[in-house]
């Protein structure tokens, strides 16, 4: 209903004033990198010309359509070639393409040039998040989609980064070249934010190259743009351009995380703060799948509410987030979430939604089974 | 037994078998022409109920209808559909009708194999709606990975019922081959005596090179869905990294078929438009025979484009550079095609018919997709367009006003021939102004939303793009029922109670063998050849 009201106000307003255009976005954006501008020029010289082209055939085809009409008495003229005109739009288009050729291939030999880079970070497809790895600075992380599931499900209002806000984003300095190696760990993925004009597929078995180098400090939002299954459309990117100093405050703060992370995992936690810890693990990394009730989704993704793994032997439990069950969608999750996280997450797991087990995973135990 | 009977009468027109028989073991060329052409019209719209599922979880932002998993088979499940079960069967439909008859042929050169191609294809797509019945009655999921079916997403992570799919591209795969290699037979034998190949009617050139694209890339088709099937169930690592396979690879053989097939999709078009636009312009086409180079320069450049479709897959330089250079020169060709037309038209006699209006309405905004599929061959611009909406509206411009919009054309051209009655045009007048509106609010602003950066293939979509799908959205409801008219005109045509006789010309301006016969054709076409100037 909502919706409607909102249709019936655009179109009125479109209406009223052209101006109110200015908020929808009707063109691509010039973008913040050299190349995404000349992403840009390109397009807006192509489509001018193909307006162009369009003004005279379709010019030509109302001309025709007005005056040639039976009604009005046209009487049909006999010729059926003309060796001379066929020539001249045969030729005349090949002069044309080679001259949007030119600039397309300066632009695009500029966007392919990986070359003395400042840094290179290796981004990682998942089904459904991306992983970064700062090559050389031992920092790596996961990206989640952080939209609550209740916005989703129209529960509650939808906030203004809906969809395209995550918990980790990539931080990176103004003004240096960044490479990016792009793969993929299970099916291919692709690395997309507009404003950067960088679009490249993350591919398993494949490492692929980008870059990009922006002057403008600020956030800039993309998403996987290469179908890659059930939640391909919520796995967004967010790239925060910072100052040189705000870059190295960042830094030297994931190591001392890292350094927190390291101690979390050899001290005994205790149930509530497993618990804790455990929900929010849950909440990203296996909500997609198994749901925030633990319910599943039927024949699709298992229920873990009540599930023989998840109230049965600890150890298989473990083996099974840990290790991951090839052949079907439940991923290896040892590699990707620490110790303290795992066990928290199967402690979650094993006293949740009724599953009452009363059992406690501890890191160690998790270190003991990798 | 009774075969024999009837061949025994062969002579007398209009001596029709009854019963299901004369359905099931048809080898008419009219009535298998007529059972591909209800095929894909009841495909249409088993294919545009899907599309209608898309558009109204897309209405919002927000998940409203189905889940993301059921979204992702409706996008896959609408894009085979229609490309295979609707676009395709059709246009071999009006192969099977009209190509005898614009070429002075009795029948179609192999008729117990015309009959054995059409009778695949319902088992073919009986097996992939299966698949789609068994997902929503909670039996696994139905396909879900795109009409691309791009490995790994569909091999090592595709759902049980990938396997029906593939037995079911096989199966569409013999079908469209038989097909076309019925109608290069038709073509090559059984014109009449005098209709050299530079006399054949364009829609026959177009046929006649759309068959042989189909016989050459249909077995690549096969060839990719068999390396899926082994990789899936036979150890095979053809596209598995970890076994030293390459998804990359998938992604070259498929689009060797797909851009192929693109054309597959489009050239039957073209060859309708070439028809109806002379006749209703009362003009001879302009520039026959650069038509007829056009349309096989289309098809050999149709081979050495593929990877345009890849560019963000990592190929080395030098590759994006040919490829962007090829597939801008499809261009040229394509635009002597649109040019011709526009001539054609220039000083003619115009009128406005239903076929003529689709048709032009075909030049108009196959022209657009024409223009945006420009836009998509520049590499750099095309790493921003690439698996955004600005494609989705591109193919939508080309498929649906371009290839399907050909096929409405022709179908009213014809219909009068096929059933003896003319129809109704005051409704033909109605759908043609209605679907020619709503196609385009449904499809223009998804150029908006892909310029904007919204992905194809999501189920949700952040705020900024609501408006444009909203608007999207109110367009394909109003499409999608407006078709409805079209259903009715034809039953009614069909039945012919309230409506006029057609003469054997039917059309003032229309030219051509087909247009000798009488009206309702016969049953057998011309069983001695005709004169042809």
């Amino acid at each position: 209903m909502s919706a409607a009201i909102r249709v019936a106000s655009f179109i009125s307003l479109m209406l009223v004033s052209m101006q109110s255009w200015a908020e929808y976005q009707l063109d691509l954006r010039p973008g913040v990198t050299s190349f995404s501008q000349g992403a840009y020029g390109i397009h807006t010289m192509v489509m001018w010309i193909c307006v162009g082209i369009g003004i005279i055939v379709f010019g030509a085809m109302i001309y025709s359509i007005i005056m040639h009409r039976k009604s009005r008495g046209a009487v049909a003229a006999k010729f059926d070639d003309n060796l001379t005109v066929e020539l001249i739009w045969t030729v005349v288009p090949f002069i044309i393409l080679a001259f949007m050729a030119v600039p397309a291939t300066k632009v695009l030999l500029a966007m392919e040039d990986t070359s003395n880079s400042d840094m290179s970070i290796k981004v990682t497809g998942y089904q459904w998040k991306w992983h970064y790895d700062y090559l050389g600075e031992d920092i790596s992380f996961f990206s989640n989609l952080t939209t609550p599931i209740e916005e989703i499900q129209n529960k509650a209002t939808k906030n203004e980064h809906y969809l395209l806000e995550v918990d980790n984003a990539v931080v990176v300095p103004v003004n240096k070249k960044v490479r990016l190696l792009l793969t993929g760990n299970d099916v291919i993925h692709s690395w997309w934010v507009p404003a950067f004009a960088v679009k490249k597929d993350a591919i398993p078995g494949y490492i692929n190259e980008a870059w990009f180098k922006t002057d403008k400090i600020g956030t800039y939002r993309g998403q996987c743009a290469e179908l890659c299954g059930t939640n391909h459309g919520f796995m967004p990117i967010v790239v925060k351009v910072v100052s040189e100093s705000d870059y190295a405050a960042w830094v030297s703060g994931q190591k001392q995380q890292a350094v927190a992370a390291a101690e979390s995992a050899t001290k005994t936690w205790t149930k509530d703060e497993l618990m804790e810890h455990g929900k929010t693990v849950y909440t990203t990394s296996c909500v997609a799948c198994h749901q925030a009730s633990g319910e599943g989704i039927p024949n699709v993704f298992p229920a873990l509410k009540g599930s023989a793994i998840a109230t049965g032997d600890v150890a298989k439990h473990i083996d099974i987030v840990v290790h991951g069950k090839t052949g079907t969608a439940m991923q290896a999750f040892g590699p990707q979430l620490n110790d303290a996280d795992l066990a928290a997450l199967i402690t979650y797991e094993r006293n949740a939604w009724g599953n009452n087990t009363g059992d406690m995973v501890q890191p160690a135990d998790i270190k003991a089974a990798r | 037994m009774s075969a024999v009977i009837e061949e025994h009468h062969d002579d007398h027109h209009d001596h029709k078998p009854t019963g299901i028989g004369r359905w099931l073991f048809s080898t008419n060329h009219k009535d298998i022409g007529t059972m591909y052409l209800w095929f894909s019209f009841i495909m249409f719209f088993v294919g545009g109920t899907l599309a209608l599922v898309i558009r109204a979880e897309l209405f919002e932002p927000g998940l409203q209808f189905v889940e993301p998993e059921l979204f992702n088979q409706m996008t896959t499940l609408h894009g085979l559909i229609m490309v295979f079960g609707v676009i395709m069967p059709s246009f071999v439909g009006l192969a099977n009708w009209m190509v005898p008859m614009m070429i002075g042929a009795p029948d179609m050169a192999l008729p117990r194999m015309n009959n054995w191609s059409f009778w695949l294809l319902p088992g073919a797509f009986g097996l992939l709606i299966a698949s789609l019945i068994m997902s929503l009655m909670g039996m696994g999921s139905a396909p879900n990975f795109g009409w691309t079916f791009y490995a790994p997403l569909s091999t090592t992570y595709g759902p049980a019922s990938t396997d029906f799919f593939i037995f079911s591209v096989h199966m569409m795969g013999i079908s469209s081959i038989m097909g076309a290699i019925n109608i290069i037979a038709t073509i090559i034998n059984m014109r009449a005596p005098g209709m050299t190949y530079m006399k054949m009617p364009i829609f026959v050139w177009t046929w006649f090179i759309t068959a042989y694209l189909l016989i050459a890339v249909m077995p690549v088709l096969a060839g990719v869905v068999t390396m899926m099937l082994t990789d899936r169930n036979f150890g095979t690592s053809f596209f598995s990294a970890a076994g030293g396979g390459d998804p990359v690879l998938f992604q070259h053989v498929f689009w060797f078929f797909g851009h192929p097939e693109v054309y597959i999709m489009i050239l039957p078009s073209f060859g309708i438009i070439s028809q109806i636009v002379p006749t209703f312009s009362r003009k001879k086409i302009f520039g026959y025979s650069s038509m007829v180079y056009a349309t096989s320069s289309i098809a050999f450049l149709s081979f050495i484009v593929w990877a345009h479709h890849m560019f963000t897959t990592g190929m080395p330089v030098a590759t994006e550079l040919f490829f962007m250079y090829a597939t801008m020169l499809i261009a040229v060709p394509t635009g002597v095609k649109v040019f011709n037309w526009v001539s054609t038209m220039w000083r003619g006699s115009l009128t406005f018919e239903t076929p003529m209006l689709f048709a032009i309405a075909f030049i108009f905004l196959f022209t657009i997709g024409g223009f945006t599929g420009l836009m998509l061959s520049i590499v750099p611009a095309d790493f921003q367009y690439q698996d955004t909406y600005f494609v989705v509206a591109h193919f939508h411009y080309v498929l649906v006003t371009g290839a399907l919009y050909g096929i409405f054309a022709a179908v009213y051209f014809w219909l009068p021939k096929w059933t003896g009655n003319m129809y109704d045009e005051k409704l033909g007048k109605i759908h043609f102004w209605v679907s020619t509106i709503s196609v385009n609010v449904l499809f223009f602003p998804m150029h908006f939303l892909g310029l904007a950066g919204m992905p194809r293939r999501i189920p949700d979509y952040s705020l900024q793009f609501a408006e444009f799908n909203a608007i999207a959205s109110v367009g394909a409801f109003v499409f999608g029922f407006s078709q409805l008219i079209l259903l009715y005109n034809i039953i009614k045509t069909i039945r012919g109670k309230s409506t006029v006789k057609a003469t054997a010309q039917v059309w003032e301006g229309a030219e051509g063998l087909e247009w000798t016969l009488p009206s309702p054709a016969p049953f057998h076409s011309f069983t001695t050849p005709p004169t042809f100037k």
